[in-house]
């Protein structure tokens, strides 16, 4: 089963050491066999669609921590194996938000 | 104080850490103790160890740092009741005294990551040596690198529990008996051993591949399974091209999984699965998987040929953009390194599709007297495509009855025969 794991901004950007230890995580979860992809997003553009307008807006947006920077899509047997890989990871980067959740799909 | 839920995550965290970590752990310990059997036995105690302890003490920091130590603890108790290995005795405890010394924070070191990618590429291997049956390798591999229960397994390949059980008992009663070592294959011996690696992972694939629907969940978890087991190994293996062709093969044919099956549950033939429901991020994994392969040079391996084969399908926007000259020359290239009368039967739709059914057909006549096929409905199902394609119907119908007869996908039977019915009334 797929989870997409994903962090909010307005954390303070990572140091020398957690950028290691983050590339050293991303690297142990690859040997792994369990990360499918990951990356980090821009702070992006707005869409509202109503009543047939589309609407778009370019962030940057005033709350940052509701926003997504970065995600890793990864691949495991079960829930517990997604909330304990991100359990390792927020222990690493210490202060912060995100979320963990499933991937629908024909194999979820 | 805990609560029963605080308990039931815990108990719940600690199995996942398991899951996460056993494989490395039992690599680690069977690098010590030489003995895969003792080796699964002492990495179970920690579990247990755990399964008791972190539920009241809360997960430690580096779980898997801790499962190893706990394990070492136990091999050297084990060791201490055994004269016979008192020699590795003095190793191990200059080990563990080192470990016990060290900061949690070093604890890393215990698990030194380098020393453990080589002992779990030595498990692979030896739960894949050729003293062992296919059926044994199978079980024993699923076991020791993929951290499954032996219900799991069971159920996995629809069999019963207590034979699983029984199966890996004695393969590794059978390992200790012919005293396998617990090392890198002989060089004169390794592209074998690789080759029985690699046949157990796609074999365990296919198991999953051929679930069908309303089977139970664990069979088609066979297939992320093998996949995962294949990705950890490319990593191991980074400088064998089969290796890589073997999961560039398994990435994009299970991109294909989500279109395989109709909603009533009948096998949908490639041709015509829905082209947009092939899971984008698997072909692009496995395109660059098979890159990888090419890279490393040398004649491709029969591995890197169906990779290839996967590749050309996955690159046709619609089924008629396909390119089934390169898919005919591909297959003959395949039947000459790996001759089996699959391929050849595969070759036989791919001719038939880049030049004509008739020569397509040729080749499948030279197929209906192999044995090995005699159980195959896939076999009459072609030659009944076939002689459709040529408006033999009477012929096709007699050939749909017979594939509907062996297949043992019910729905599937049901559509065969419905084609038989179609061909008897154009005949």
């Amino acid at each position: 089963m797929r989870f997409l794991m994903t962090v909010n901004g307005g954390g303070s950007p990572p140091d020398e050491q957690l950028y290691a230890e983050m590339g050293r995580f991303v690297e142990e979860l690859t040997r792994a066999g369990v990360l499918l992809a990951t990356g980090g997003l821009d702070r992006g553009t707005h869409v509202v669609a109503s009543g047939g307008n589309i609407t778009l807006t370019d962030g940057p947006f005033t709350e940052s921590k509701e926003v997504i920077v970065s995600f890793a899509l990864i691949e495991v047997r079960t829930k517990d194996e997604a909330l304990e890989l991100a359990r390792r990871f927020w222990k690493m980067v210490g202060e912060g938000e995100g979320d963990i959740r499933q991937v629908s799909g024909p194999e979820g | 104080m805990t609560t029963d839920t605080d308990t039931v995550a815990a108990r719940r965290a600690t199995e996942a850490v398991w899951r996460l970590e056993s494989a490395r752990i039992i690599a680690g310990l069977a690098g010590l103790v030489r003995d895969v059997g003792l080796a699964e036995e002492l990495a179970q105690d920690a579990l247990v160890a755990a399964l008791e302890q972190w539920p009241a003490d809360g997960i430690p920091a580096n779980p898997g740092a801790w499962l190893m130590l706990t394990a070492k603890h136990r091999a050297i108790d084990q060791i201490r009741r055994n004269e016979r290995l008192g020699g590795k005795l003095k190793l191990l405890g200059r080990e563990l005294e080192t470990a016990q010394q060290a900061a949690p924070a070093e604890f890393e070191a215990v698990l030194d990551n380098e020393k453990i990618d080589d002992d779990l590429l030595r498990l692979m291997f030896i739960a894949c040596h050729p003293v062992l049956s296919t059926e044994a390798r199978i079980a024993l591999t699923l076991r020791l690198l993929g951290g499954l229960t032996t219900e799991e397994i069971a159920r996995g390949f629809l069999a019963a529990e207590p034979t699983i059980a029984k199966r890996i008992v004695r393969a590794k009663r059978t390992l200790a008996s012919k005293q396998v070592p617990f090392e890198d294959p002989p060089p004169a011996e390794r592209s074998a051993r690789v080759a029985s690696v690699l046949e157990v992972i796609y074999l365990v694939f296919n198991e999953g591949y051929a679930a069908m629907a309303g089977d139970d969940w664990m069979r088609p978890a066979l297939c992320a399974e093998a996949l995962r087991l294949g990705r950890v190994l490319a990593e191991l293996m980074p400088a064998e091209p089969e290796v890589h062709g073997l999961v560039a093969l398994m990435e994009i044919q299970a991109s294909r999984i989500p279109a395989r099956l109709s909603p009533a549950g009948v096998p949908v033939p490639l041709p015509d699965q829905n082209r947009g429901r092939w899971d984008q991020l698997l072909i692009r994994r496995g395109f660059t998987a098979l890159l990888r392969a090419k890279q490393l040079g040398g004649p491709p391996g029969p591995h890197v040929l169906q990779a290839a084969i996967a590749a050309c399908h996955a690159q046709a926007q619609t089924a008629a953009d396909t390119n089934w000259e390169q898919i005919a020359m591909l297959y003959q290239a395949l039947a000459a390194l790996a001759p089996s009368p699959v391929v050849e039967l595969n070759r036989a739709v791919a001719v038939a599709m880049a030049d004509s059914p008739e020569r397509g057909l040729e080749i499948t006549d030279s197929l209906t007297a192999e044995p090995a096929l005699s159980g195959y409905h896939h076999l009459p199902s072609v030659r009944a495509d076939l002689l459709t394609r040529l408006g033999r119907y009477d012929e096709a119908a007699g050939e749909f009855r017979r594939a509907a007869s062996l297949t043992r996908n019910i729905p599937e039977r049901t559509v065969l025969l419905q084609r038989a019915a179609e061909c008897d009334a154009r005949a």
